[in-house]
């Protein structure tokens, strides 16, 4: 029993730092860079995502069996982009502000590679707790990512933060970091940190690793980089 | 066709789908490594954005607007691009094998391309009308190939480039797309 906590811990823990869907595993780079202007607009993503993908992976995992394997691919994006629909009425309806600030990048959470890899790589082969354990994981992972980056482009970039003014920098704002080139800068600057800190050799390439067509690919005799 | 033609130039070079809209970063990174390879993906994801235009547009127009359905769009939208990448391929590989040997790589990977949804999401909700949103999708098509053969050029300079430990790999890729990001930002203005 002892040792089935320790194991639902991990899958809960390890998408925050360890396997951060980000910044580590360098998946769902486009609501990454798009909706980070604000640190709250990050946040609203972020835990937009989240309920998608807690979603999305307790109903794939809880029909893992039933699917047939040829199949699994559009099953799978049905089952997302109903959630999708969801947490788009949900949020039209409770906080309709967000709602318009995320505008179409709240659509396409469905196409979002973290939810599809979730899917493809944990839920469709593991239990309906450990499943909801790592989406949550990896879903907190992605908020916190999504928090970090809104917070240094919005400082930096319009010297302001959930709502406070920055003393200094709001008198000579750096517009640039709200544009969408600082996204870019900003994000190739934190995944530096983040080899630096953890003293991993920087991943050279984005993996193959993280992305659901990995398969597709391959039996094709393509090489995705 | 004044307006077609603003709708064509600004989906490609002052809204470019890469560059200002963020939408299909994955391949932007991923393809981008070699001329040819970027090219490829470029022209399929075109093609892909512009058949698929063809497709959700009367759908949504003619199926789901009649029946107060328009909520399903996202779900209705995403699995005929499942589907009809998936047809494209069968189709290109009985017929055109040639086409299928260059195309055929990138196509598993177009599905879940946050372009192709997108671009089609943005027609219906810009109210566009049938010829305004194919331009949009081949305007949007085009910016996504301009933006990925100009950044392959960028990262074979990379490749050489001697770089900190750190900032290899990912890193560096990322600043440089800034970088060619702020060239583009000299596009905005154009149009008004």
């Amino acid at each position: 029993m002892a040792e089935n906590k320790n194991s639902l811990g991990k899958e809960l823990t390890k998408g925050i730092i360890k396997e951060n869907p980000t910044l580590v595993m360098l998946l769902g780079m486009c609501p990454t860079l798009a909706v980070t202007t604000q640190a709250k607009n990050g946040i609203g993503m972020g835990l937009a995502t989240t309920f998608v993908l807690l979603g999305s992976n307790i109903v794939v995992s809880a029909l893992r069996k039933i699917i047939p394997d040829k199949v699994r691919i559009p099953a799978f994006i049905v089952i997302i982009a109903s959630f999708v629909t969801l947490i788009g009425f949900l949020m039209e309806g409770f906080l309709p502000d967000l709602y318009e600030s995320l505008g179409i990048y709240l659509t396409l959470i469905t196409v979002n590679c973290i939810i599809f890899g979730r899917a493809e790589m944990f839920a469709s082969k593991n239990g309906v707790v450990a499943s909801a354990c790592d989406a949550i994981g990896m879903g907190i992972g992605f908020t916190l990512a999504l928090f970090l980056m809104g917070s240094v482009r919005e400082i930096i970039g319009s010297g302001q933060w959930m709502g406070l003014t920055i003393p200094v920098l709001s008198k000579d704002p750096m517009l640039l970091f709200i544009m969408p080139a600082g996204g870019f800068f900003t994000l190739g600057v934190i995944i530096a940190l983040v080899n630096k800190l953890s003293k991993k050799k920087p991943p050279l390439e984005l993996s193959c690793k993280g992305c659901p067509h990995a398969d597709a690919c391959a039996k094709n005799g393509g090489d995705c980089q | 066709m004044k307006a077609l033609f603003v709708i064509l130039l600004s989906a490609m070079l002052t809204d470019n789908f890469v560059l200002s809209k963020f939408m299909g970063i994955c391949p932007f990174l991923g393809v981008s490594k070699k001329l040819d390879s970027a090219t490829g993906m470029g022209l399929a994801v075109t093609f892909v954005m512009i058949c698929a235009t063809c497709v959700t547009y009367p759908i949504h127009h003619g199926i789901l607007v009649p029946n107060d359905l328009e909520y399903f769009d996202t779900v209705v939208f995403i699995l005929v691009i499942a589907l009809f990448v998936q047809l494209v391929e069968t189709m290109l590989k009985k017929c055109i094998p040639s086409l299928y040997k260059s195309l055929g790589v990138y196509l598993p990977l177009i599905t879940t391309n946050c372009a192709v949804l997108g671009v089609t999401v943005l027609n219906i909700d810009n109210s566009y009308n049938f010829g305004e949103s194919i331009v949009n999708a081949l305007g949007g098509g085009l910016g996504f190939m301009l933006a990925l053969v100009i950044f392959s050029g960028v990262r074979k300079k990379l490749e050489y480039a001697d770089i900190p430990d750190t900032f290899k790999g990912v890193p560096a890729t990322l600043i440089a797309a800034s970088i060619v990001s702020v060239s583009f930002m000299g596009f905005s203005g154009l149009f008004n």
